[in-house]
């Protein structure tokens, strides 16, 4: 805690961007595997980077429901694009997972356990998705019951954060107080200032790792005017959300539409296909499947995502409850919005816009939380 | 595993390509482990050896399109204890299934030199519109692994992990970025059963639907969505129109754009 404390009252420092690459180095030195922003089939994704190089400069992308394109704008920024199509969840929370296998041999058996899961440090964390990390540390660590596979991958991650110098068309952190400034959870956060011949990072060390890193790299203390370069900047980017969602009572509201018309509507469009469940970072629900091998001498049990948008996924003896498309879009954007207040004391939602961008037929929250507003005060 | 005898298995072939029955000797490395499992008892696109019914389980490949055919798998239902459907033409009537959409007569006239040869029915039909299915498995062709997973849970005594929920789940979870709403390629992903692990979409194509329907299919939501894309009706109705055109929620919406006046 004094450590913390220590570092967040320590003044920024400014880190040139021709040093970002020896950023990456000195992760890699300490045995991390770096995973980073890349360009892939059309968009920027969450994968393996080994230098700068790797990483998407000038590429930025327009998001609005259901469409995503990347354009080359020619830039020198190396994180002018905004929310990638999957979140960080993919490395703390795997898709797919196997939980551990039996082996028959003699009429007994033996436990195989998995192979420990990998350090990684997470370069471009964005301040939504630190929020979303921190709820699913709610959900997994801090109940009752700790989850000990995302422990694992949680416990060993070096989280580089980077602030968002511009939002994506479908972005409302600013209404969920979740950025576009990351305030806590990283061990480095970064600011890319380009201005004409200017292009560097003002970086903010939020732990004694982060410092350590940091003593191994040529930097500077951030002079006044480069501080204030880099707030205008996220001033700028709190100005220009593409979307807003009024929290002013929300989860009251909420509880109190279950039967509101807007569900049907919404039911009308929605494929249920479980896109939006899938891309957001702070849903977490999942199945598991126990698998045997053709003999019977190999049993294997897999945990993989879920979603409340599946028959399956409400399935008790004899039906699932939630039958209707309805049903099911209700109980997501409840879950979101409503319950999850109750159940973990945030709101299940940061904001990042995912779920309207990757929705393949681009139904929003935000319209649909607006909708059950107005319609709440209009219907009897 | 420890068993009284070896379950006997047989499969057996109608109105189809062979593809399926092809995924069954595709799955090299575990073939050797089913032929140690099970008796195969009848397959003859693998072996000339014939054992007699009744089986324990029987794989049935392809539709019923002929009056003979409407009989055999009666008798194949009466030998069989387990009788589990494979691919799309055994499960929704598959890609011959386009002609129930015409006249047969006239389509036989067209295509054949002789058409008083031609004995069939006017329509191709899945097998559970003719007999009771103990399990379908989807797919042109079934995905070998799932194959392998209906058997290895058949001779373990428990349930297949085959969902019915949409390919978007398995797209997602494999990291594949939506072609859809990246590059706005139409695709069927969204309506369609998964299976084949969102193969498609992982080589930059929309998913064309080989697997059917998934579970709560909202095929015109979708239609509505690509026609915002630029699809027009004769290619939405192409789109619902292949491998599983004669499955319900497919056929219907085919339907609807096939007369578009009756569009709302
Ligand atoms: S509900 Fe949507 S906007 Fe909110 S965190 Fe999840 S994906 Fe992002
Ligand atoms: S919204 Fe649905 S998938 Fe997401 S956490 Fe809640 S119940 Fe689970
Ligand atoms: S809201 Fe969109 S992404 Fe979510 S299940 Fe419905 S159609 Fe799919
Ligand atoms: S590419 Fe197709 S299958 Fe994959 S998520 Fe998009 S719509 Fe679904």
């Amino acid at each position: 805690m004094a450590l913390q404390s220590f570092f967040r009252d320590s003044p920024p420092l400014v880190l040139e961007q021709q040093h970002f690459q020896a950023l990456l180095d000195a992760l890699r030195a300490r045995g991390y595997r770096l995973i980073g922003p890349t360009v892939q089939d059309d968009a920027v994704v969450y994968d393996d980077v080994e230098s700068v190089d790797d990483f998407p400069t000038g590429w930025m992308d327009t998001q609005s429901g259901g469409t995503y394109r990347l354009e080359s704008g020619g830039g020198e920024t190396l994180f002018g694009y905004t929310a990638s199509p999957q979140s960080w969840k993919r490395y703390l929370h795997p898709p797919v997972l196997e939980l551990w296998k039996a082996l028959r041999t003699n009429g007994t058996y033996r436990v195989a356990s998995a192979d420990p899961p990998p350090r990684l440090a997470f370069i471009g964390v964005r301040p939504c998705e630190l929020h979303a990390i921190a709820i699913q540390d709610k959900v997994f660590l801090h109940s009752e019951f700790v989850d000990p596979h995302y422990q694992a991958r949680r416990d060993n991650v070096f989280i580089v954060a980077v602030n968002c110098g511009q939002a994506g068309g479908t972005c409302f952190c600013v209404s969920m107080n979740t950025g576009p400034k990351a305030a806590a959870g990283f061990d480095l956060a970064l600011t890319e200032v380009v201005d004409g011949d200017l292009h560097y990072f003002l970086v903010e060390v939020g732990s004694e790792r982060g410092a350590d890193v940091m003593r191994d790299l040529p930097h500077r203390p951030a002079g006044e005017g480069e501080i204030e370069a880099a707030d205008a900047i996220l001033t700028n980017t709190a100005a220009s959300m593409g979307r807003e969602l009024d929290t002013n009572g929300l989860k009251e509201l909420l509880y109190r539409s279950y039967e509101s018309p807007r569900w049907d509507e919404v039911a009308a469009r929605c494929l249920t296909c479980g896109n939006c469940t899938q891309v957001c970072p702070t849903c977490f629900c999942t199945t598991i499947e126990d698998v045997t091998d053709l003999t019977g001498s190999e049993a294997t049990r897999v945990r993989k995502w879920d979603s409340c948008f599946t028959m399956d996924f409400s399935y008790i003896h004899g039906g699932s409850i939630r039958y209707s498309a309805k049903s099911r879009y209700r109980q997501w954007m409840t879950h979101k919005l409503a319950t999850w207040v109750d159940q973990f004391g945030s709101f299940g939602c940061v904001g990042c816009g995912r779920c309207i961008t990757w929705c393949p037929v681009g139904i929003d929250i935000t319209e649909e939380a607006q909708a059950i507003r107005d319609g709440s005060g209009a219907a009897k | 595993m420890q068993r009284d005898h070896k379950p006997k298995l047989a499969v057996w072939k109608f109105a189809s390509c062979d593809g399926c029955q092809l995924s069954i000797l595709d799955c090299e490395d575990e073939l050797l482990a089913v032929a140690g499992e099970v008796d195969i008892a009848y397959f003859p696109e693998a072996t000339r050896a014939v054992a007699r019914g009744p089986y324990d389980v029987s794989l049935v490949e392809g539709s019923i399109t002929t009056e003979h055919d409407a009989e055999r798998i009666h008798q194949i239902r009466k030998q069989s204890k387990f009788l589990v459907t494979i691919g799309a033409c055994a499960t929704s009537g598959g890609i011959q299934a386009l002609r129930n959409f015409r006249d047969v007569d006239q389509l036989v006239k067209a295509v054949y030199a002789t058409p008083g040869y031609i004995d069939t029915l006017d329509k191709s039909t899945p097998i559970a519109d003719h007999v009771f299915v103990d399990f379908q498995l989807r797919g042109c062709p079934v995905n070998k692994y799932q194959l392998v997973e209906v058997l290895s849970a058949y001779l373990n005594g428990r349930k297949p992990n085959t969902p019915s929920y949409s390919v978007c789940v398995e797209c997602k979870q494999r990291g594949t970025t939506c072609v859809m709403v990246a590059q706005g390629t139409p695709c069927m992903g969204p309506v369609t059963h998964a299976g084949c692990n969102a193969l498609c979409p992982a080589y930059n194509r929309g998913c064309f639907g080989c697997f059917g329907p998934m579970e709560t299919p909202n095929t015109a939501a979708l239609s509505a969505w690509w026609q915002k894309l630029g699809m027009n009706a004769p290619d939405i109705v192409r789109a619902f129109r292949t491998f599983n055109a004669y499955a319900d929620a497919f056929r219907k919406e085919s339907e609807v754009y096939e007369h578009p006046h009756h569009q709302g």
